[in-house]
């Protein structure tokens, strides 16, 4: 699991409960020093949300929707977008504010005929090859760990696999 | 002086109220992804907006031989009477220019024009009834999204004005009336734990508006991140909930005091039957015992239909259209207690074997 602030792996998992609403937010050592997440009493995600909130408005400060010259102020104040694009602009503050707002970020409901559904991707797990290369290290450290249980696991499923890779060719 | 649409009441649907959901409403937040929404438009796009949105409701089956209103062409208080028919919102009732209202022939169906949104298609039915309901809203989307290009996005959905309505752009709701809540005190209660849930209690008129008749708007509050079936769905069980704790509620405080409750029906009934000057809001208070009595079946069952009507029809709006000018609020109060009394000139003695 990758830390909210940077790309290290976290250590610190936070999850606190902010007007009826659970957040969670995965620190890296680091990011949990900087954050002062060293003293669990006084500790609150909302400040830490806020802090993020923060960053992604400086990031828009100043910017005005090209389509439609709405500005980051305007929907400050009357919290209303003025057009397609302006979703696109103001993103950086949008999906925070978002999170918080609803259920979820990713839309899960009706999609018009016209709009083009991107065929999903189908995940193309490891070849038999691939996994019986895998099961055969792993055999082979069960049995120096003199795990022989795991051993016969693994070997039954060998055999299974590589009867299936024999039939498949 | 009064637009015409207020002369067809034969249109409208006939229904049957039932206890507690009166009625049940769907609304869908669209627009058009070529142009500005309306709060950012100019008035020429604003303009081009109303025109191909009336062009392509009026090829749609369910908005045939309908009625199309342009919001500039109606007087202060025929926008009044649309607000308390619930057909336009407040925020429509004050728009300036190039607004709209395509309402279909038997009024379940109406889409609203440039008001926050380019379109809002919302449809009404009667009881607590999301299945058809909502299967109507989303045919008639669908007819209408055949011809007009909407704003849509794959990761945010459909594109609105305020991103409160961001997604499903889906707001269900069901007007309830909750007296055994209200009159145990356990309202707060109620309101405070669905919020936690993501629901929203508003008044009778929406956003701002009073309890007035405890009567009570419910509503998702959450349009993004689930689909329109899970959204209905949650908020279908939470309504189920209410509706228990209501009957629980009514139950109750016939056990605990029953003659008090019955007092009160009475007395309301009375205020009904005798006033001479009453303000809507008092009215409201009395109609929604009225609508608890022949809920526990004191009254008969046709005194509930009479008191939905009225609860419309005693608003400041309607009372001046039956006056058939604008008259001053004690004028008003005056006649709004002369109709009323006509509507309960004959009542029947209280059934009070049907609660022993």
């Amino acid at each position: 699991m990758k830390c909210h602030h940077c790309e290290s792996q976290a250590t610190v998992h936070l999850t606190q409960i902010i007007n009826g609403q659970m957040h969670k937010m995965d620190l890296c050592e680091s990011c949990a020093q900087e954050k002062g997440v060293t003293n669990p009493e006084n500790l609150s995600i909302g400040n830490l949300l806020d802090h993020s909130v923060i960053e992604a408005e400086k990031s828009v400060q100043g910017m005005v929707c090209e389509s439609c010259g709405t500005s980051h102020q305007d929907f400050k104040k009357g919290g209303r977008l003025g057009c397609q694009a302006c979703y696109h602009v103001f993103r950086p503050v949008l999906e925070p504010l978002l999170d918080g707002m609803h259920a979820g970020i990713e839309h899960l409901g009706k999609v018009p005929n016209r709009v083009e559904v991107e065929p999903a991707k189908v995940e193309e797990g490891p070849s038999i090859e691939e996994q019986c290369k895998q099961i055969k290290e792993e055999l082979h450290l069960a049995v120096e760990a003199e795990n022989y249980e795991k051993a016969a696991e693994l070997r039954d499923l060998l055999k299974k696999l590589e009867a299936e890779s024999a039939s498949l060719t | 002086m009064f637009h015409d649409l207020f002369s067809s009441k034969s249109k409208a649907k006939v229904v049957k109220p039932t206890p507690i959901a009166l009625s049940t409403r769907v609304r869908l937040a669209r627009n058009l992804s070529e142009y500005p929404f309306p709060g950012r438009a100019k008035s020429a796009q604003k303009k081009k907006v109303l025109s191909m949105c009336i062009d392509a409701l009026t090829g749609v089956d369910e908005m045939k031989n309908g009625t199309v209103v342009e919001v500039d062409d109606l007087s202060e208080l025929d926008r009044q009477i649309l607000v308390e028919k619930h057909l336009i919102s407040p925020e429509l009732s004050q728009a300036e220019e190039s607004s709209g209202l395509f309402l279909s022939n038997d009024r379940s169906c109406s889409v609203m024009v440039n008001e926050e949104d380019h379109l809002r298609i919302q449809v009404l039915g009667n009881g607590l009834d999301f299945s058809s309901v909502w299967n109507v809203a989303d045919c008639l989307d669908s007819h209408i999204e055949s011809k007009l290009n909407y704003a849509f996005d794959s990761k945010l959905g459909f594109l609105t004005a305020c991103p409160t309505n961001l997604g499903t752009g889906l707001r269900a709701s069901v007007m309830m009336h909750l007296p055994g809540l209200v009159m145990s005190k356990n309202m707060d209660k109620v309101i405070n734990a669905v919020n936690l849930l993501g629901i929203a209690v508003r008044g009778l008129f929406g956003e701002g508006s009073d309890a007035s008749g405890s009567i009570f708007q419910i509503s998702n509050q959450q349009t993004l991140g689930e689909s329109e079936s899970a959204i209905i769905e949650r908020l279908k069980a939470t309504l189920d909930n209410i509706v228990e704790q209501e009957s629980m509620a009514r139950e109750k405080l016939m056990e605990d005091d029953g003659m008090r409750l019955v007092d009160k029906i009475s007395r309301s009934l009375g205020a009904l039957k005798c006033c001479y000057m009453i303000q809507s809001a008092e009215a409201m208070d009395h109609l929604s015992l009225v609508r608890l009595a022949a809920d526990f079946g004191i009254i008969p069952e046709r005194f509930r239909g009479l008191a939905d009507r009225l609860f419309i029809e005693i608003q400041p709006g309607h009372v001046q259209l039956s006056a058939g000018q604008a008259i001053e609020p004690g004028q008003r109060d005056h006649l709004r207690a002369e109709f009323i009394r006509k509507e309960f000139s004959r009542l029947p003695q209280l059934n009070l074997d049907a609660i022993s």
